[in-house]
């Protein structure tokens, strides 16, 4: 039926586990074309559902990819997952490198909709045109690398590890040997539905509409790929991933320290992505048809860890040791807890206790929080800090923990916390980028302005690149305007970098009305009154000052009027109206 | 906002692309603003309404560009084609063409933008937009002038090679001519090296920098430089302005014990490679338009690399004393990084194709500043000389 379809396969797979059924169904072509994939898509069938429970039966867990998939267009093959997220209860969605958006495609499919509970942990297997849901009550408690040992799957492998089998908030889906959906506890989101594994393998071909286009976008983007510092430069991701950051970081005085007490660790010279390649003998990682390869592979086979995990297992928990690190890592990784929450969680809990972590501590600390020996700690750092009477202690947007770049230093950054749809996310705006990186070009980071204007457009391209499914670090060499090229070369759709914001305004904009349906307001669009109160660096130095909260609010007002938002950050009719939003509105008015 | 407009409006005007109090600048947050009031305002505005962006430039081009651009426009408008396609490496990597349109109304504006960082009107100017910060237009918008200026040069004496240029290409090359800026002859009085620290370094980089940029040795403000002390290199940030370099330096250790070098200059590896090569302590690169018109003249007849000279071309080739090398922006196969460091073994300098000119310094910057002031004087003359002797 949707044979004509180029980029898309047209088709989206629903089982549900309850019964243990599965149905293929045709996408609307228009629904497509609005909403890209990946994320786009993804959002618009957890729209009608984001209201229930986050464990309810009928949530869905919504699996897409993105047209550009499985083409030769440079996008990595990712795939993005949707659902109401356990840790914070907003909208969610994640974005994973890997194989799994390319088997996706393979099989026929432009996303997998799960809904339902099974009556015992089972696995879903796609293999081209068959599906089962297989029984997985032997492989309950396992860790990832078991499960792949006992499966021995040729395709995509994503699995849930015993931390969200006990509950764990924060934990995540490992997808292939090396690559994550961290972010907002989706892992829990699997356990729930008794979703142990999905294991994904496929042949078909994806048409592609233009295919000497594409190749000439294709050229254009890896042209700007070798021209980036960041990407392609001999301290760049290429050479060091994403752990290029940690001298940037620590130079700019906006390494969280000490749970965001302070933003320069001393020792943070001799604890870089340097120390990490010489010691580990790395070698490159990259996801599906991605040339960057940022990630690191240890020579005993062990994921390097990225910039965020080193940063917050050295820096933001006191400690100095990289194996520690790089074995932190590892052990999240196999219990499937997100590195970025587990760390800051940790970090929240030394605070309030006052107890002097150690290297072995943390890994037993990690080890009985996977294994729901800890349910406190399991909760995240804001339920934790919460229970324990000390709110103030939890380093979290929207109740998610945050990543290693500390607002102080950036004033774009503390809008990008504030105001990101899933909480305390660096990639949802990603200001970092100009604010340090100097891409596109360089903006002053202890201003606000302009910063409102820059925050919305970039949410809304990053929203495209999450639906595209594209990767966002090759837009520090690209932008929308190669992109717009390769979708139109591959779905035979025109368009432009202006017509791809547009969508990804529509797709960022349900995101809001999502939230607000879910309760949250402005009051939940702030960074912790720790940023606006101490300056960082080292206490008693003060070269990095607090955020001026006057200046923060007056740019997030200038957000929400160029958001089309009310002033306490609600969506309005007339907004929702225009991007062609009414009915997911309405149900916002229910 | 308005601090940022009339900053970039100045520099517009110092690079004399444009007549003093002539750019038109937008910037957008919560409310628009422009930084002078003018005619074409509500026609910004109007872009401003069918684009998500935050910032406009409109930049009526002084001349010589007013009649090089609106004669490449009417070139490309004969030739069915609503943009200008030059083959430089700045458009090549970053620009990919230059559309054209012939209105000055908001929906044709919008139409061309929508897709590219600039656009051309004949008769009126320039316009280009930002999403993060006006100094985007004004970078997209005085690469274009560049762009246009090699193109347009550089296409005139290619057209001599096989044959005469019509009468109208003619015209437009004498009229343009009269308008080139007078050439300096004397170099600026730069600091001696070699430099004992760090604060003589960064201030020998910072007048190095002033004085390139107003010489109009580089494309704008666009070049990089470098200087290397006790393994450490000193070197500019991607994308600063070499006239606004103090705050804008990387220290680079030399033995790799840091990755601080994420925000140096995409040329880092190239300028490491060279100090590494030919152990000369000072290098500095910039864009100067006749060297680079010189490094795309090629008179070898029937040569199989065509169109791909910039990456591809084998033919040892010079400019005076100076090498021309094939290279892309960076580090990556075609890179650069590849072909400009051991040419620069036993030179002054090396030419990028279609791109610009690496010079190098032992002690300090008073040399590889002469080598391109020198070289860029040389390849004025010797263009005008080659379009005599063509039979202009
Ligand atoms: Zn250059
Ligand atoms: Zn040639």
């Amino acid at each position: 039926m949707n044979a004509r379809l180029n980029g898309w396969m047209g088709w989206v797979l629903r089982v549900d586990l309850t019964t243990g059924t599965a149905s293929r169904e045709p996408l609307d072509p228009a629904a497509l074309r609005l909403n890209i994939g990946g994320k786009g898509l993804a959002g618009h069938f957890l729209d009608p559902c984001v209201h229930l429970p986050w464990d309810h039966p009928d949530m869905p867990l919504c699996l897409f990819t993105g047209p550009l998939v499985a083409t030769i267009a440079p996008t990595s093959g990712r795939a993005c997952l949707a659902t109401r997220s356990p840790l914070t209860g907003a909208f969610c969605d994640a974005s994973v490198g890997g194989s799994l958006g390319t088997q996706l495609k393979k099989a026929g499919l432009d996303g997998l909709i799960v809904t339902g509970r099974a009556p015992r942990p089972v696995g879903i297997v796609i293999e081209n045109g068959e599906t089962s849901v297989r029984d997985a009550s032997h492989l309950a408690g396992m860790t990832r690398d078991r499960v792949r040992a006992a499966l021995d799957c040729s395709g995509s492998l994503a699995v849930v590890g015993p931390a969200a089998e006990c509950g764990v908030r924060f934990s995540s889906i490992m997808v292939d040997t090396h690559h994550a959906f961290g972010r907002g506890g989706m892992g829990l989101s699997w356990a729930a539905k008794n979703l142990k594994y999905l294991s994904v393998k496929g042949s078909e071909k994806v048409r592609v509409a233009d295919p000497e286009g594409l190749k000439k976008a294709r050229e254009d983007i890896f042209r700007l790929v070798s021209a980036s510092p960041v990407l392609s430069g001999g301290h760049g991701f290429s050479c060091f991933g994403t752990g290029a950051l940690y001298d940037l970081m620590d130079s700019r005085r906006m390494m969280p320290t000490d749970n965001f007490r302070a933003s320069h660790f001393a020792p943070a010279g001799e604890l870089n992505a340097v120390r990490y390649k010489e010691a580990y003998q790395t070698s490159k990682h990259g996801c599906k048809g991605c040339h960057i390869q940022c990630k690191k592979v240890a020579a005993d086979g062990r994921s390097m860890p990225e910039f965020e995990t080193m940063s917050h297992f050295t820096a933001l928990i006191g400690l100095t040791d990289i194996e520690l690190v790089v074995a932190a890592n590892a052990l999240c990784n196999d219990l499937g807890m997100d590195t970025i929450s587990s760390a800051v969680t940790l970090a929240c809990h030394a605070e309030i206790t006052g107890e002097r972590l150690t290297p072995a501590r943390v890994l037993e600390l990690l080890e009985d929080m996977g294994r729901g020996r800890l349910p406190e700690l399991g909760l995240g750092a804001a339920g934790y800090a919460a229970l324990k009477g000390h709110p103030e202690a939890a380093m979290t947007v929207k109740g998610m923990e945050l990543p290693a770049y500390d607002p102080r230093g950036a004033y774009g950054m503390s809008l990008a916390y504030a105001l990101s749809t899933r909480g305390g996310c660096h990639l949802r705006a990603y200001p970092v980028s100009h604010e340090i990186l100097r891409k596109p070009v360089a903006t002053d980071r202890f201003s606000f302005l302009g910063k409102a204007r820059i925050i919305k457009i970039a949410e809304d391209a990053n929203a495209v690149v999450d639906s595209l499914t594209a990767c966002k670090f090759i837009f520090f060499g690209a932008s929308l305007e190669e992109y717009a090229a390769a979708y139109q070369a591959v779905t035979g759709e025109p368009s432009s970098a202006q017509d791809l914001l547009r969508l990804g305004e529509r797709i960022y904009y349900r995101e809001r009305i999502m939230n607000a349906r879910l309760g949250f307001t402005s009051a939940d669009d702030d960074i912790p009154a720790r940023f606006f109160e101490a300056p960082g660096e080292h206490s008693l130095a003060g070269d990095i000052r607090p955020v001026p909260r006057v200046d923060f609010l007056e740019a997030r007002a200038k957000y929400y009027a160029i958001r089309g938002l009310t002033e306490d950050g609600m969506p309005t009719q007339e907004k929702a109206k225009e991007l062609g939003l009414e009915e997911s509105y309405r149900q916002e008015m229910r | 906002m308005i601090r940022l407009l009339a900053k970039y409006a100045d520099k517009i005007a110092a690079a004399r692309l444009s007549a003093p109090g002539a750019p038109l600048l937008a910037g957008l947050d919560d409310a628009l603003v422009f930084n002078r009031e003018a005619q074409e305002s509500s026609v910004l505005a109007g872009v401003f309404d069918r684009m998500s962006i935050n910032s406009l430039l409109f930049l009526p081009p002084a001349e010589p560009y007013a009649t090089i651009i609106d004669f490449l426009a009417a070139r490309s408008a004969e030739g069915g084609e609503a943009s200008i396609a030059p083959s430089d490496c700045e458009t090549r990597t970053f620009l990919h063409d230059l559309p054209v349109v012939a209105e000055f109304t908001p929906d044709a504006l919008a139409s061309a933008l929508k897709r590219r960082k600039s656009v051309i009107v004949p008769g009126k100017g320039v316009v280009a937009h930002g999403t993060v910060s006006p100094e985007q237009a004004f970078v997209s918008a005085s690469s274009v002038c560049f762009a246009c200026f090699v193109k347009f040069f550089a296409d005139y004496l290619a057209q001599l090679r096989c044959g005469k240029p019509d009468a109208e290409y003619q015209a437009a090359f004498e009229r343009a001519k009269t308008f080139l800026p007078p050439m300096h002859h004397r170099a600026p009085d730069l600091p001696a090296g070699p430099f004992a620290d760090r604060e003589a370094v960064i201030q020998a980089m910072d007048l190095t920098g002033k004085a390139t940029v107003g010489y109009g040795l580089v494309d704008s403000f666009f070049g990089n430089i470098s200087y290397c002390l006790d393994d450490v290199l000193y070197i500019s940030q991607t994308g600063s302005s070499l006239d606004e370099l103090p705050d804008c330096i990387d220290p680079c250790h030399l033995d790799g014990s840091s990755c601080a070098g994420l925000t140096a200059s995409s040329e880092l590896m190239a300028h490491q490679g060279i100090v590494l090569k030919t152990g000369a302590k000072a290098i500095l690169h910039g864009h100067p338009r006749f060297a680079v018109i010189m490094s795309m003249d090629c008179d070898k007849k029937g040569c199989d690399k065509i169109g791909r000279c910039h990456i591809e071309c084998t033919e040892p080739r010079f400019v005076w004393d100076v090498p021309v090398v094939p290279g892309e922006v960076g580090t990556g196969p075609r890179g650069l990084v590849n072909t400009l460091p051991p040419a620069m073994i036993g030179r002054r300098g090396v030419i990028v194709y279609g791109h610009g000119l690496f010079a190098i310094g032992r002690e300090d910057f008073r040399e590889p500043f002469a080598t391109l002031l020198e070289v860029e004087n040389y390849c004025r003359e010797e263009y005008f000389r080659r379009v005599e002797m063509l039979g202009s």
